[in-house]
């Protein structure tokens, strides 16, 4: 066992590709013993620049993705691609299909693209993501571009995982800007409106741009939040984005940011991993008939939530 | 060590194909028997299905051909699979399918050939019982 991990390991380092897919398989099923290698990659990582691209469906994102990493393909970098689309809650199913607007990238062997579905856990996605973007990393890819569908509370905390967080809005999908999430706004480091062929284009960057002024700590930041027109349809505004996106990692690289950044990442990494462990004790520790009955000595106000708390935590040995 | 995940498939349409209905409804009957299905498109070169399929590490690649260029594709994508040692996943193909070149397809390792009108529960079965089952435990 331990052996079959460090072979893959070595495999996936050495930039095969079936072993990062394998990886990733692992990672997403959270297979037991995983962590052991994700700690071996980790001392691999840290190259790569991780680029968020969120939006309402059908905005242009695949089409987009697609077409910056033919851009810094261009450029001569490795690029990784992590598409992550919603599991239907109904049948525990999902239909993945960025990857038809990316098919044409398949050919490349500098061009590793993932699709992930979100499997309806909140928490386990975003530390998915986080880990199946340090395989990637580690694997020499920079950059890893990961397209969510800006919805949830899920997407909001994937897209904490990266560096550069990109909003991507389109003309014509009626009040899309005033839809904008406020969480993702807040993360926003650049917007994009696609489709700038289409009319309406220029009104959609008019909006976003007046909805920045009115976000006064956005404003004053040393960053100035571009907004990029791109037509993917004639190829326009591609190469101006990849530079904009250049300048951003430059930005957070010179005023420390990104180091900032990442060690947040990491301590709601740690913090993350701690409380699945608490929680997993919990679950050992207290039988369901038991928890049944704390919850009904609660609700007949034999008991309160906070002394029952208490207890737990000092059987659980976190308080003295 | 054995985990339950959901099965993982690539619905992809080989060759210069524009037959799509087929595709689809499968994809989407899978995806509601509970599978994470990627679909590619139509257009597919042999190199773009074993490529995708090996960066998705899937359970299955389903085959879904109507133009009558099945006996130049197939072979291809199953030699590209052999070449970069993908040993484990079903193939298995559904569309047009003349009656006497299925023995040949299945010789090619392909496992089901499904013609028009096959009821769609016969195709959930059949992908179920026949994913190589140790790929289910995911190890390494
Ligand atoms: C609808 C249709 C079209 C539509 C397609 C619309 C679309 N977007 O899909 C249009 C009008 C565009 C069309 C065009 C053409 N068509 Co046409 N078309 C058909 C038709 C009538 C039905 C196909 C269909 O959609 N069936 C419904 C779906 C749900 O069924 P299905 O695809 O068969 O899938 C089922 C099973 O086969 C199976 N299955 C399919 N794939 C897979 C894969 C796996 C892994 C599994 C497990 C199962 C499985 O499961 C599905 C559910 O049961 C067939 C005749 C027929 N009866 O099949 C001809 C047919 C396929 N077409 C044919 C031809 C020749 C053409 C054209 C070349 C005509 C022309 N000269 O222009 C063009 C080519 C278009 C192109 N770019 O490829 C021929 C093909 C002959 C051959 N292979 O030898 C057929 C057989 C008609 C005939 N008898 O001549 N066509
Ligand atoms: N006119 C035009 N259409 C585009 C452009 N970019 C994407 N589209 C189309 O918009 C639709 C949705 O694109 P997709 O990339 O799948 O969007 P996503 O859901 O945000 O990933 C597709 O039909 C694309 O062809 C563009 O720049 N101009
Ligand atoms: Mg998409």
């Amino acid at each position: 066992m331990q052996n079959q991990h460090r072979n893959l390991i070595e495999r996936l380092l050495s930039g095969d590709r079936r072993a990062l897919a394998r990886m990733v398989t692992l990672i997403e099923n959270e297979v037991p013993g995983t962590r052991d290698s994700l700690a071996e990659l980790h001392r691999h990582a840290g190259r790569a620049h991780i680029i968020g691209i969120t939006g309402a469906p059908g905005v242009g994102k695949s089409t987009l993705v697609t077409q910056l990493t033919r851009e810094f393909r261009r450029r001569e970098r490795r690029v990784a691609v992590i598409a992550v689309d919603p599991t239907s809650p109904f049948s525990g199913g999902a239909l993945l299909g960025d990857r038809i607007r990316m098919m044409e990238l398949a050919g490349d062997p500098g061009v590793f693209i993932r699709s992930m579905a979100s499997r309806g856990s909140l928490g386990g996605l975003s530390a998915a993501t986080r880990d199946v973007v340090r395989a990637m990393d580690a694997a020499g890819y920079d950059p890893i571009l990961i397209e969510t569908v800006g919805t949830g509370q899920a997407e909001v905390e994937i897209m904490r995982a990266a560096h550069s967080v990109m909003v991507v809005c389109a003309p014509g999908l009626g009040d899309e800007v005033q839809a904008l999430k406020a969480g993702i706004l807040e993360i926003a480091d650049l917007f994009v409106v696609s489709k700038k062929d289409k009319p309406g284009a220029n009104q959609t960057a008019a909006e976003l741009a007046m909805l920045l002024s009115l976000a006064p700590e956005r404003r004053t930041a040393a960053w100035r939040i571009p907004i990029v027109l791109t037509s993917a349809l004639k190829g326009e505004g591609i190469d101006q984005l990849v530079d904009a996106l250049e300048r951003h990692r430059h930005f957070l690289q010179e005023s420390g940011l990104l180091q900032q950044r990442a060690q947040r990442q990491i301590r709601s990494e740690i913090e993350a991993l701690i409380l699945q462990k608490v929680l997993q004790h919990l679950g050992e520790e207290i039988s369901p008939d038991e928890w049944q009955r704390l919850l009904s000595e609660i609700s007949e106000r034999a008991r309160d939530p906070y002394s029952v708390a208490r207890e737990l935590e000092e059987r659980l040995g976190l308080v003295r | 060590m054995a985990t339950t995940r959901p099965i993982r498939v690539l619905v992809a349409k080989p060759g210069l194909d524009g037959h799509d209905r087929g595709a689809k409804v499968i994809a989407r009957a899978l995806r509601d028997a509970g599978m994470e299905v990627i679909y590619t498109g139509i257009r597919q070169t042999p190199e773009m299905i074993v490529e995708a399929a090996i960066q998705e590490d899937v359970d299955a690649i389903l085959l879904s051909i109507l133009s009558g260029a099945h006996m130049a594709l197939f072979p291809r994508i199953m030699e590209l699979l052999k070449q970069n040692g993908v040993t484990d996943v079903l193939v298995a193909a559904g569309g047009i399918l003349p009656d006497e070149d299925i023995p040949a397809i299945k010789a090619m390792g392909i496992k089901g050939c499904f013609g028009p009108g096959t009821p769609i529960e016969q195709i959930i079965q059949f992908v179920r019982e026949n994913i190589h089952p140790e790929r289910l435990q995911v190890e390494v």
